[in-house]
Order: structure tokens, then C-alpha cells, then sequence
């Protein structure tokens, strides 16, 4: 057993695990955050993407202990209150999702190719970075539409901050 | 159309929840002294098992229990069933092995559970199940439809010899022979449909939760359909009466058919939970799936068509085998017979159709019903056959269609099925016009000139959908009905809940279904909740399959809100004192027609609970329920338009524009419809340019993760045109044909039509990777 200290969505915690914990189990079955999920446990699907020190991780393919330290947000922490991050907005109005279970990770990694890429987005940039996130409903076609669309709206809101 | 009603793009309901992390599915849920399972599968295709020893298992920490097959024998659990029985040609009813939900003496597909391991996590479940010592007795095994059918080959089941579960035909086989004798031309085709693995995205899971002071089970599982599961675990499982039973099928990730079947693994949590005292939950991993998961397609089939000199199809002869895999799933005898030997007159006048459809069993995975589920295959059959044609006759493909459409209705194929509507001129016109087929020539010439090898393919499909009328599938088999059942239920306050047998798992229903009540009542969506997978709030329900929830659940809706607003009509003249005629509904309100009369919804409902002042004789409150049964099968139709370039160096294909031409009858919600077809499509190409699901020649399968099956990735596919056509649906009263298959029917012929095209060689089978596109290419 090894004692876990992170941040996640803001609040310090400490978590008491298994060595061969991975870090999507520390943050669904430890903290109770199951928006995360695994697809695949392959690092093929993207289901479980969140975010540590501000870049896309795949969290089924990295120890708890690995994270030791680290600032994880996860799809419960983009949203300000109410007000839903840009791009959980932009799924939304796009249809960019069906059943839900690859959206978490399609918006967390979707974030994460919003800011590398800066406002420099196209389609078939977008559909190149996506490549480690499978989805078996949308097609991509409004997934595509969406990350396009949030790129726009993400400028938009850093320009006003 | 109100800005909510039917017809308008809502934002979806339920997204909110999906968007911020806070879905409920059946791994999210956590039961006060949970224990986990793991299972122990072969690692044989076919195998004797010999002997479990579990000794060293049940010292390790944390194990609660090893459970095995003979222990599942002894509590006389039952055998999986096969829902739908088909009779062979010369009349003999299917044959059939035992298909038990832990084997206790022989395996037959690599995965098949052999025992389990139930823990308190299941990091020490899977820990314990390496140290379980199956002793195996390796038996020769069979992996596809050529090795099962060869004579002296190995035998899955006493019961099937020569691994046979049926030798089924349906249609004339004499004046299809006439037809051919008499023929101007005829054209032959050799076709491959290959396996397919469902792979939604959410893996399956089940918690089962026995409570031994109520006698009584729960089971959160992942599933399309969870009454017909209550059904099935109670009437031939063996676990526990309807009543003592429920099933929830809270969010479900994506269903594609695979979350319609009953699954050993839910089967062996209910047991084990009674046997441990304790709450079990599964939760299958990815390879799980693909071994477990019912797969999909896989048939060989050779076709032959008969053209009059006028290029009109006087008869089609098809020879169809269908691999079942090792077991015969709950709807899997189904899918190559009725839901696929029907649809074989594709959008075309055939007068005389002839199919025999071989039934074989394999060591592999079993297959059922996977998104189309039949209709795919006889489509992607029609459509290659119609492009050879061309070909072979030098005529026009989206000609040579047109010379053969259907074009007058009612149209009674010779296949049972009796077209109701449809208008395939003009979705093929739709399509034409969005590709600009006519300038194809010349973008061709120009593709050239870069070096690349440029192909158009034509797809016009037609499935059969809103399944289905219940007489008719119980006189072909079904051991079912196929009806749909709903309750409106109006609240003292005025807001409504619509409790519906439909089950949704990516679909929208929490929207949609809320847009037909929007649209009869005027009220804001917000005030309507939809309830739905829970078999202790809903009444029996059939479920969402088959592209029926809006054609078969809807309108059953429907048939509830139209009572339960004849009963409010009546409530409101009796208020207003005026006439139960002159009674309109708008904008929420009942209003007496031609004056300024009007009692709103919350005041017609508190009135019927209130029971104050109600008309004489009424009862009180004001809930209605329906159980709708259609009366024919719809039929969505369409033309699919795919344009691409192969690079002839590499094999490579990319796509320049893909165009969809759909007849859904009624839309009740555009962005959700074209949401439903993008999906389709993308599973459609998958099938025709990536996924194939491959086993060696000893059984084991070569593709068990997303590392070696290649599912569609977003820079696989390109964007999609879409447009419809519309013709209602006379069927049911909101005109609706349905919209969730259409997609993964159509694609796949449209992408090898038009790669054929390019590469001018006809013969390519799925999926057309690069490597066998270049050997085609390159071929003597």
C-alpha cells in the first residue's frame, strides 16, 4: 500500500492504495468520479482521458502513485457551477454525443488539442488528434463540428478574460 | 411545428448529465457490501474439461467463493434459449446443442466461462482465478463456415450432425428456375460477409443484489431490453419468478443488438448473489467483449440474377451459409432467415426470389443480431450483385437501378414481405444531384492525371423496420411479440411522465419521446419526463431494437395521450360548461373552440385528482396507458452515393464525398435522425474498409482488442451530405419509418461499389484493407 497525495478538480487529497493501482481506479472507485471511464484498457479508446498538470492523460494506463503530487482535473471539474465549460456547451449543441460513455474523454481530450493547436483548427487536424478516442455512435461527423465550434467559442472566452 | 414539437433540432435532454460526468451506468453503482466476480474462460476452442481445481484459489485473500458449471447444474439453473424457431426444408425444426452458462464438460469457443471467482475486489478475484487449475482435454475444433461444413469434420453438438442447425428456403424454386432458363443474361457473384464485433462502447456489466427476507433479486444490467431479460431469467433460467425479479438497465453505453441478449455472466451474478448472501457485480474488460459479445454477419453466400434482354431482373438465386458460432444466441436463427432471405427484392421488381440459408455451427463466438442485423447482409448482396450487373451488361449502375425500382404501392415481393410506400426515384435523384454524378467522368480524367484512381459507388437500400407485427413474427418462429407498450400519466400539478417499454442507450428517446407530448399538448418539454429501464416502474415493455422505438414506442405513446386527452376533454367541458366537441388543445390549454373560454393543463389535471367536481360517473385521476401492435413492418429506403480515390502505389483509400439519401417517413427530430445515420454510415464503412473479426484455423481469435480489431477512428471517415426524401409511413399514425439501422445497411456496398470502380476489378472482399486493395489491383 502506498499513500496517494493529488490534486483533483481543485481539492488536495490524499488516498491510501495498492501499488498497482491505476489512476482511473483511484479517481472512480477511491473519490467516487465516475465520469471517467474504461473503454478498453489498451490505451485505444480514450474513455478515461483526463487531465494532469493541464495535459491529456490516458488515466487506465498510469499508476495512482504516478499522478503522486500531480493536479488532475476530470470531466467533473471543467464546468464553473452551472456555467458548462465551452466545449461540454459545443457537444451539446452539436449532437456531438449519443449513449455518453466515450463523451468525457472525447471532451477531455478535446480540450487538450483546443489549447495546443490555439485557434489554428481544422477539420482534418481535428480528426488527426482525435485518433486516440474512439466513439461507436456519432460517426465523428458533430463531434468534429463540436471541437471546431469550441475552438471558436474557447478563443472567444480567452479573449474576454 | 411549436419550437418543441415534431419536426424541430431540440438540444437533447439528456445531455447535461452525459457531458458533465454524471451518466449513471451499471459500473457507476456501488451496493453496501458489494463482492466482485471474475471469470475463468477457455483458452480452447474446443476442449473437454477434465476437472476444476479451485483448493489454491479458495486460500487466497479475499475470496468469498469459486462457483463452477456442475454447481450450476446441481441448482438446476437452465440452459440459454434460443427465442425464434426456424423449421428446415424437409421440415424438421432446428437442431440444436445444450448451451449451459458455465460449461461443466465441454468448451466450445475460446472465452466460454467455465467457472467463477467471486471476491471482495476484483483485483483479488482475478488474482484468485490464475491459481484455478482447469484440467482440459484439447479437442479438434472448427473455426469457420468452410471447415464446419467439410465431411468427417469435427462435431460441435451431438445434436446437429455435420454441424448443420438448418437447411431453410423460402420462395419459388421452380419459377425462379424458369426464370433462368429463360434468361438473356445472368450474372453470378461470390460474396463474403465478414464478422463483424459489436464493440459498444460500454463494455457489459451486471450487479446482482439478493435479498433472502424478500426472496428477492435485483440485477442493474447493461441491456436494450431489460423486461425481455426479466422475462428470460425468470421463465426459462430458472432464478427467480417475474415478481421476485427486477431488472434495471439505468444509462446504458450503446447497445448496437449486442445488449439485447441474455448473457451467462448476468445469469451466474443472480445465482452467486443468492449463493455468497452478498451483492455481485461483473464488469467484462474489453477482450471480454470481444470474446463474449454476440458477434455480427459472417455469411458466404453465391448469387446468381437473371436479366430479360430489356435488362429487367426476371430471378435471383441466392445460396447463403451462416455462421452461428458455437452456441445458438436468444435471436440468432432469426437474422439470416427472416430478418435477411426477405429483404432480398432490395428496392427491385424481382418477380421470382429463391434463397436456401444454411445454418452452421463453429468453435468461434456465437452471432446474433448486430445493428441491421440481416438487412445488411441482404443489401450489401442486391447492391454488389446490381453493380456487377452494370458492369457486365455496360449499362449505367444508377441506370440499371432505375430500369428494375419498384415503383407502384402496396408491392408484394416474393419474399414475404408487402412494401407499404416508398419513392426510390427520387432519394437516387437526391442523391445524383448532392455528388453531381453527372460531372463524375470528369473529376475521374482529372484524378487520373494525378496519378490516382478515382470511383463512384451506388448504394440503394431498403430494410425492413418497427418491428414488428406480432402475429406475423409468431407465425415465422418468434417466441415473442413484438408490440410496444406506454403509460402517460398526468400529475396533480400538471407536469406529465411517459413511462415507456422502449429502452434508450444513446437514441435520445428523453427527448424526442417529450417533442410528440410538446407537440399534442403545447407544453415546454421541461415540464415532461420520460421513465424508462427500470421493470419495477414500467410496465412490460419490449424494448429498443430493430429501429423501433419511434415507429412502434411512440406511437404507442400516442395511443396513451390520445385517451388520456379525451378523458382531460371531457374534465374541461365539464369546467367550462360547453361541449366536449368544441374542446381544442393549445399552448397548454383547453380551450372551448370560437370563444375566449379556456382551462389550463395543471387546472384540468388538479381537477381530475381533486375529484371535486368531475363529470358524472368519471373516474378519478388522469392516467392512461396503450399497448400498440403494428400492423405491418415499415420500410426506410434510400440511396447512398460514395466518391473515393485509391492510391494505386500504396492501396490506400480516401474518401473525396459521401452522400445519403434517406426516406424515414416522419422525422421527428432532424439533428437526432442525422445523428443516428452518421453513426450508421461510419459502422457501415467500417465493415467494408477495417473491421473484421478473425479467428486462426484452430479457433483463436487473432483480433480480441482494439489493437488488433480496427474500429473506425474520426480521421478513418470523412463527413457525410445528408438529405431526405419523404414518403409516410401509412403503417402508423404519425407516418414514422425509423432511423437507426438505415446507415450501417447501406454503407458498406456504396464504398466497395465505388473502390471497384476505380481499380476496374469487381471482385473485392471486406474489409477492403490496403494490402488487399493493392493485391487486387495488382493481381494477374
Amino acid at each position: 500500500m502506498s499513500t496517494v497525495k493529488l490534486t483533483v478538480n481543485g481539492k488536495a487529497v490524499s488516498v491510501d492504495v495498492e501499488d498497482r493501482t491505476l489512476l482511473v481506479q483511484l479517481l472512480r472507485d477511491h473519490l467516487n468520479l465516475t465520469g471517467t471511464h474504461v473503454g478498453c484498457d489498451t490505451s485505444q479508446c480514450g474513455a478515461c482521458v483526463v487531465h494532469m498538470d493541464g495535459r491529456a492523460v490516458k488515466s487506465c494506463t498510469m499508476l495512482a502513485g504516478q499522478a503522486d503530487g500531480a493536479n488532475i482535473t476530470t470531466i467533473e471539474g471543467i464546468a464553473k457551477g452551472d456555467e458548462l465549460h465551452p466545449m461540454q456547451a459545443a457537444f451539446r449543441d452539436n449532437h456531438g454525443l449519443q449513449c455518453g460513455y466515450c463523451t468525457p474523454g472525447m471532451i477531455m481530450s478535446a480540450i487538450d488539442i483546443v489549447q495546443r493547436h490555439g485557434g489554428q483548427l481544422d477539420e482534418a487536424t481535428v480528426r488527426q488528434e482525435l485518433e486516440g478516442n474512439i466513439c461507436r455512435c456519432t460517426g465523428y461527423h458533430n463531434i468534429v463540428k463540436a471541437v471546431l465550434d469550441a475552438a471558436g467559442r474557447m478563443k472567444v472566452a480567452q479573449a474576454a478574460e | 411545428m411549436g419550437v418543441e414539437g415534431i419536426g424541430a433540432r431540440v438540444v437533447r435532454k439528456e445531455d447535461k448529465r452525459f457531458i458533465t460526468g454524471k451518466g449513471r451506468y451499471v459500473d457507476d453503482i456501488k451496493l453496501t457490501g458489494m463482492t466482485h466476480a471474475y471469470f475463468i474462460r477457455s483458452s480452447h476452442a474446443h476442449a473437454k474439461v477434465k476437472g476444476i481445481d479451485s483448493s489454491a484459489a479458495l486460500k487466497m485473500p479475499g475470496v468469498v467463493a469459486v462457483l463452477t458449471g456442475k454447481q450450476l447444474v446441481d441448482d438446476k439453473v437452465g440452459n440459454l434459449i434460443c427465442g425464434w424457431a426456424i423449421t428446415s426444408k424437409d421440415g424438421s425444426p432446428m437442431k440444436m446443442g445444450a448451451w449451459p452458462a458455465m460449461a461443466p464438460e465441454t468448451v466450445r469457443f475460446v472465452g466460454q466461462a467455465v467457472a467463477v471467482v467471486i471476491a471482495e475486489s476484483k483485483n483479488l478475484a482475478r488474482d484468485a482465478a490464475e491459481a484455478v487449475v482447469v484440467d482440459y482435454e484439447e479437442l479438434p475444433a472448427v473455426a469457420d463456415i468452410q471447415a464446419a461444413i467439410k465431411s468427417g469434420a469435427p462435431q460441435l453438438h451431438p445434436e446437429a450432425p455435420g454441424n448443420q442447425v438448418y437447411d431453410w428456403v423460402l420462395g419459388d424454386e421452380g419459377a425462379v428456375s424458369s426464370a433462368f432458363s429463360k434468361a438473356a443474361n445472368v450474372v453470378k457473384l461470390d460474396v463474403t460477409n465478414n464478422r463483424l464485433a459489436p464493440n459498444a462502447m460500454e463494455p457489459r456489466a451486471a450487479i446482482a443484489d439478493y435479498d433472502a427476507a424478500e426472496e428477492h433479486f435485483t440485477l442493474y444490467t447493461t441491456s436494450q431490453n431489460p423486461h425481455v431479460a426479466r422475462l428470460v431469467l425468470s421463465a426459462f433460467y430458472n432464478i427467480a419468478p417475474e415478481h421476485k425479479l427486477r431488472v434495471i438497465a439505468p444509462d446504458v453505453g450503446g447497445g448496437f443488438g449486442s445488449k439485447i441478449f441474455i448473457y451467462p455472466e448476468e445469469m451466474v451474478a443472480l445465482w452467486a448473489s443468492k449463493k455468497v448472501g452478498r451483492p455481485v457485480k461483473w464488469t467484462g474488460d474489453r477482450t471480454e467483449a470481444f470474446l463474449t459479445d454476440a458477434h455480427g454477419r459472417d455469411h458466404v453466400t453465391h448469387a446468381e440474377m437473371a436479366f430479360d434482354a430489356n435488362n429487367k431482373i426476371t430471378g435471383l438465386r441466392v445460396k447463403t451459409y451462416a455462421n452461428f458460432g458455437a452456441y445458438m444466441s436468444l435471436f440468432s436463427s432469426s437474422v439470416p432467415t427472416y430478418l435477411y432471405a426477405t429483404l432480398l427484392s432490395g428496392q427491385y421488381n424481382i418477380p421470382a426470389i429463391h434463397a436456401e440459408v444454411i445454418g452452421v455451427y463453429t468453435n468461434t463466438t456465437p452471432v446474433d443480431a448486430y445493428r441491421g442485423a440481416g438487412r445488411p447482409e441482404a443489401s450489401y448482396l442486391i447492391e454488389r450483385l446490381m453493380e456487377t450487373a452494370a458492369r457486365q451488361l455496360k449499362v449505367d449502375p444508377a441506370q440499371l437501378r432505375r430500369t428494375n425500382f419498384i415503383t407502384q404501392f402496396p408491392h408484394q415481393t416474393p419474399v414475404i414481405m408487402a412494401y407499404d410506400t416508398g419513392d426510390f426515384n427520387a432519394s437516387l435523384d437526391a442523391a445524383m444531384k448532392a455528388i453531381d454524378y453527372a460531372g463524375f467522368p470528369a473529376r475521374k480524367a482529372h484524378a487520373k492525371s494525378q496519378g490516382k484512381l478515382r470511383g463512384i459507388g451506388v448504394s440503394c437500400y431498403i430494410e425492413a423496420c418497427g418491428i414488428a407485427p406480432s402475429k406475423a413474427v409468431g407465425s415465422l418462429g418468434a417466441g415473442v411479440g413484438l408490440w410496444e407498450s406506454a403509460e402517460v400519466r398526468v400529475n396533480p400539478v400538471g407536469t406529465i411522465e411517459i413511462l415507456t417499454g422502449s429502452h434508450s442507450h444513446g437514441q435520445g428517446h428523453e427527448t424526442t419521446f417529450c417533442q410528440l407530448v410538446a407537440e399534442r399538448l403545447g407544453v415546454p418539454i421541461s415540464q415532461v419526463s420520460i421513465v424508462h429501464g427500470d421493470t419495477d416502474k414500467v410496465q412490460f415493455g419490449m424494448g429498443t431494437y430493430g429501429s423501433r422505438s419511434a415507429a412502434v414506442g411512440l406511437t404507442a405513446i400516442l395511443k396513451a395521450m390520445e385517451k388520456m386527452e379525451s378523458k382531460a376533454k371531457k374534465i374541461a367541458a365539464h369546467a367550462l360548461e360547453a361541449s366536449e366537441a368544441d374542446i381544442v388543445i393549445e399552448n397548454g390549454e383547453f380551450k372551448v373552440t370560437g370563444t375566449d373560454k379556456a382551462i389550463a393543463l395543471p387546472m384540468v389535471a388538479l381537477a381530475a385528482y381533486t375529484a371535486h367536481n368531475l363529470p358524472e360517473g368519471m373516474e378519478p385521476g388522469l392516467k392512461e396507458s396503450a399497448f400498440y401492435d403494428p400492423t405491418n413492418f415499415t420500410f426506410p429506403a434510400g440511396a447512398y452515393i460514395c466518391e473515393l480515390e485509391v492510391d494505386p502505389g500504396t492501396g490506400k483509400t480516401s474518401f473525396v464525398n459521401f452522400v445519403a439519401a434517406d426516406d424515414f417517413g416522419r422525422l421527428i427530430n432532424p439533428m437526432i435522425v442525422e445523428g443516428q445515420v452518421h453513426g450508421g454510415l461510419v459502422q457501415g464503412i467500417g465493415q467494408a474498409l477495417l473491421e473484421h473479426a478473425i479467428y486462426d484455423a484452430n479457433g483463436q481469435p487473432v483480433t480480441a482488442s482494439f489493437m488488433d480489431y480496427a474500429m473506425p477512428r474520426a480521421d478513418d471517415v470523412p463527413s457525410f451530405n445528408l438529405s431526405h426524401t419523404t414518403t409516410l409511413c401509412p403503417g402508423n399514425p404519425l407516418g414514422i419509418k425509423g432511423c437507426g439501422e438505415a446507415g450501417a445497411i447501406g454503407a458498406s456496398a456504396a464504398v466497395i461499389n465505388a473502390i471497384t470502380d476505380a481499380i476496374d476489378k469487381n471482385n473485392l472482399e471486406m474489409p477492403a484493407t490496403p494490402d488487399r486493395v493493392w493485391r487486387t489491383i495488382h493481381a494477374a
